[in-house]
């Protein structure tokens, strides 16, 4: 496994996780390229635009990734992260105010010609500041009382200002979820969120059979996110509308067989799947490469996750180990939901599949938060 | 729980949470397993139990289907003659996606295409899939623009119906519209068996709907249509032409027509109906007029220009009638041969006088002088003879009651008094061929079972179809209905009806050496007065066994308007220059 010893300091590398890395990164640009081209040339008039652009926040990305892995060392984000929290709750806000609609959803802030989504910035802004404040916590932690104000300062209170402010609501979900996890994994006791996840299920259980009941009675909902998940169970009867994104993916999922189509040779990219190279760029995956494929990429993602994780059992400190959970349970929810969104085993909602779908914003942050966990590993001593 | 010995609380405590989230993080690293394996499991189910449903509706959506058109059956006359062939033409279209240099298209097509610039350009910028610029570019300037090759451009080859003799028979033959389909004439009664069955191309699209690659499609490939060979003589029916524009320009009449036909079988070498107008260019009037006066009746001019005079139109035939009252005169026994009429120059029917075209009076003449002189008084006694009933019976059987079943569309009715409604005068006006209508050929037909011994045929033109390897198809049948009068009335009228010729009305007919029948006739137009005829005249060869039956109907002749005058000669030299063609020599007497 690339460990690697440093014999002189006796510190440590993750080299595997920087692999995996590296080519979940070039594959992620290969499938951009393969994707995004033939509109690419219809609508922009260049077959490379999309891929160049991601090649550009690729380097930047990996820049900045190796720099905090090498010189930035992960602890004075401890002192940093109210700071850093603050300045992307407030950036958040300003969206409304300052932002730019792109596809009919304001979600974007220009400085000058470079777009910023500052939903990734809360993201980071989450992990670190949810660690930060679990360490804070110290020997409270114990108390589930100190875990659930946690929860809400560090985790509903920026996923509300998202939903609202930018009315997205995956991001939300995402950064709830970051909260959870690393709440989870401070907090000492399995009970309580046995019981949770319990109720939850009950809850859901219960959604479920009213709507398959509505829906077998034909009745309609006039709220959009309900349709939405009318559109879930019976996306073909939805087909002219919300449900198209939905079932064209499925198309190219089912068309793929076991070894796929070969690369390039994906019929609905061509104008079928709207923007296939960002939310929808698995089922081209799936197209393309096949079930084999397909299964490739996941692995792909667990190795790198089991190494995220490997770091965070192994990092310094507790502040270390939190924030790689942070990082594992950011791109963990964004590649679950992701291909469960592609598969119809999940709603449709816009989540990128992480180093893959097309995003610049995404891919520098999602880059630096591995720089960061990088860094963790560095610093990892060596116990004989 | 295991609790080390260090100095520092947080630190301990750090040790604690560490080995207790460690548990945490393998948890959490189990449930990523597990809810990956499911997703793989739920992949895995749409990509291979779901596939082919997948695929099926996914192929739905890429392929697109092209028509292949299949060659069109050619139209050949009795000789082997294509009357109507097919021409390979080109149509240009631009594929705006694919177009690299859109002045470089716009400057060459306009070129090579002459056509305005700006019209391309217009076409060139509009984002569609494919816009055609021109289509039935000829094959020569399509393959200069292919040579040019020009990206977005695109040269489809396809077929345009030809017709090589232009106006020849063009009521009968008819033309085709833009996808090759029948519209008017033959190509539309023969359509199913002209038109084959296209073929496809089905090739996979993008979304916008352009092409892809050639090598991922798939070809059903046509059927080629089948050739129709038709009774018409290319040779009969130009030389017939020919006669009609001499003779229409000759009298300045609205229309000439000339129906050569086969009395024996009905089959029809020639049907003329001049003008006849350009089938290559059948939307462009045949005549001058000033554009600015078309305006909205331009499908109604055009419609009038399509007509087919001889089975589309209904006239009063007048003497050529007679033939028909004679024979059923003859036929009732209530006229025999010997029987003779006095004509004074009038005579009285119920109220009212009716005189004969010759004021003086024809005197005393036996029946086949009645005939030959084409005497109404006489012909007014002869269907007073006969009745009402017998008259309505012999013109049924003699076909004039019911359309001819020629295989050409829009045949028109017999316009005719109800039987109850005949008086006196309606007979005797009926009994000379006035005061009901019937079309040109119904009176042929007629006159043709007269002559050929009392078989009513079905006139037609197609012969057969054949397919590529000039093997038979198939062969049409058409009904005939026999003795519909006595043999021995058929000889007794071709003699009076040779004499016609030989000695009375039709002598302008006559050619010397050879046996000719014939009757003339000199149709007024409604109304009565207007000083518009219809001159006529029907002529058979020979007398003894009839092989050729012609007719020629002048409308609207200037001048001299007796059809023994004017008629009669068109069909004196048709038959002088087709009898030794249908190898009908003079008998040496």
């Amino acid at each position: 496994m690339g460990k690697k010893n440093r014999k002189d300091t006796g510190f440590y590398f993750d080299y595997s996780l920087l692999f995996v890395l590296i080519f979940i990164v070039g594959f992620g640009l290969t499938m951009i390229y393969s994707t995004s081209s033939y509109t690419a040339q219809i609508e922009q008039g260049d077959p490379e635009y999309y891929f160049k652009r991601q090649l550009i926040f690729t380097i930047l990305g990996m820049a900045a990734m190796f720099f905090i892995a090498r010189f930035f060392d992960y602890h004075h984000l401890l002192k940093l992260s109210p700071f850093i929290f603050i300045i992307s709750l407030i950036i958040i806000i300003l969206v409304p105010f300052i932002g730019r609609e792109v596809n009919g959803a304001k979600r974007w802030i220009y400085i000058g010609p470079v777009s910023f989504q500052p939903a990734e910035l809360v993201k980071i802004a989450v992990i670190i500041f949810c660690s930060a404040k679990v360490c804070n916590a110290g020997t409270s932690i114990k108390k589930f009382r100190r875990v659930v104000r946690i929860f809400l300062g560090v985790g509903v209170i920026p996923a509300v200002a998202i939903l609202v402010c930018t009315s997205n609501l995956s991001s939300a979900i995402i950064v709830c979820g970051i909260a959870v996890v690393i709440t989870f994994v401070a907090y000492p006791g399995y009970k309580i969120y046995v019981a949770i996840v319990a109720a939850l299920s009950a809850a859901f259980l219960a959604f479920y059979t009213w709507l398959t009941n509505v829906v077998n009675s034909g009745r309609t909902f006039k709220n959009f996110r309900l349709t939405r998940f009318l559109v879930w169970l019976n996306p073909e009867k939805y087909i002219d509308g919300k449900g198209y994104q939905t079932v064209q993916g499925l198309y190219a999922i089912g068309s793929g067989g076991l070894f796929g189509k070969g690369l390039g040779k994906s019929l609905q990219k061509l104008g079928f799947i709207p923007e296939s190279q960002n939310d929808m760029i698995f089922s081209i995956i799936c197209e393309e490469l096949g079930l084999f494929g397909a299964a490739c990429v996941i692995i792909m993602f667990v190795i790198l996750l089991w190494r995220v994780i490997h770091i965070s059992q192994n990092a310094p400190d507790l502040f270390g180990s939190l924030l790689a959970v942070g990082v594992f349970a950011h791109i963990a929810i964004q590649v679950i939901i992701n291909i469960a969104v592609v598969t119809n085993v999940f709603p449709n909602t816009g989540v990128t599949l992480p180093f893959i779908s097309y995003g610049g914003t995404a891919s520098v942050f999602l880059l630096a938060e591995l720089g960061i966990v990088l860094n963790i590993s560095s610093q990892i001593r060596l116990e004989r | 729980m295991s609790i080390r010995m260090i100095e520092d609380e947080d630190m301990r405590f750090n040790v604690f949470v560490r080995t207790r989230h460690r548990k945490k993080l393998l948890v959490i690293a189990v449930c990523l397993g597990l809810i990956m394996s499911l997703l793989i499991v739920r992949i895995g189910y749409i990509m291979i139990i779901k596939a082919d449903y997948y695929i099926a509706r996914a192929d739905e959506l890429h392929e697109r289907e092209r028509k292949i058109k299949a060659m069109r059956g050619r139209i050949l006359d009795a000789n082997g003659t294509v009357l109507a062939d097919n021409k390979t033409v080109c149509s240009v279209s631009v594929i705006h996606s694919q177009i690299t240099d859109s002045d470089q298209v716009v400057e060459k097509l306009s070129q090579l295409l002459d056509m305005e610039p700006e019209l391309i350009r217009k076409k060139v910028d509009k984002i569609t899939s494919i816009e055609i610029i021109k289509s039935n570019v000829d094959k020569e300037t399509g393959d200069k623009i292919r040579q040019c090759n020009l990206n977005g451009v695109k040269v489809d080859e396809d077929y345009k119906r030809y017709y090589p003799y232009d106006t020849l028979a063009s009521k009968v033959l008819g033309f085709t519209g833009s996808d090759n389909q029948g519209i008017l004439g033959l190509e539309a009664k023969y359509d199913s068996y002209l038109s084959g069955n296209n073929g496809t191309i089905l090739t996979l699209t993008d979304a916008y709907g352009t092409e892809l690659d050639k090598s991922r499609e798939s070809r059903l490939e046509p059927e080629q249509g089948k050739d129709l060979y038709i009774t018409i003589d290319a040779n009969i029916q130009q030389y017939a032409q020919q006669l009609a524009q001499q003779t229409r320009s000759k009298k300045n009449a609205k229309q000439v027509a000339i129906i050569v036909m086969n009395p024996k079988d009905g089959s029809i070498l020639a049907m003329v109906n001049e003008p006849e107008y350009n089938l290559n260019d059948p939307y462009t009037l045949n005549y001058e007029i000033d554009e600015s006066s078309i305006g909205s009746n331009k499908m109604d001019l055009l419609n009038n220009m399509w007509r087919n005079f001889c089975i589309n139109d209904t006239y009063e035939p007048g003497s050529v009638f007679k033939m028909v009252t004679a024979t059923a005169a003859l036929e009732t026994k209530a006229v025999s041969l010997s029987d003779s009429y006095t004509c004074s120059g009038a005579t009285i029917v119920a109220d009212r006088r009716i005189r004969c075209h010759k004021t003086t009076g024809h005197g005393t003449q036996d029946f086949t002088h009645t005939v030959m002189n084409s005497c109404n008084p006489a012909f007014i006694e002869w269907g007073r003879r006969v009745g009402v009933d017998n008259f309505y019976t012999y013109m049924g059987k003699l076909g004039l009651l019911s359309k001819t079943g020629i295989d050409l569309s829009g045949e028109a009715s017999t316009i005719i008094h109800n039987k109850e409604n005949v008086g006196e005068v309606e007979l005797a006006t009926m009994s000379f061929g006035q005061s009901f209508q019937i079309t040109p050929l119904q009176m042929l037909r007629a006159a043709a079972a007269i002559v050929n011994g009392g078989n009513l045929v079905t006139p037609h033109f197609a012969v057969k179809t054949c397919d590529n390897e000039n093997s038979t198809y198939m062969e049409f049948e058409y009904s005939t209905t026999e003795s519909v009068i006595d043999k021995e009335t058929s000889d007794t009228m071709k003699n009076i009806l040779r004499q016609v010729v030989e000695e009375g009305g039709g002598i302008k007919a006559y050619i010397q050496g050879y046996s000719i029948g014939g009757k003339t006739a000199t149709s007024q137009k409604l109304p009565r007065g207007s000083g518009k005829y219809i001159s006529s005249f029907i002529g058979f060869s020979s007398v003894e066994d009839p092989e050729v039956i012609a007719m020629c109907l002048i409308d609207e002749p200037e001048g001299i308007y007796y059809g023994g005058t004017i008629a009669a000669p068109v069909i004196k030299e048709l038959f002088a220059n087709i009898l030794p063609y249908l190898e009908i020599y003079p008998s040496v007497e």
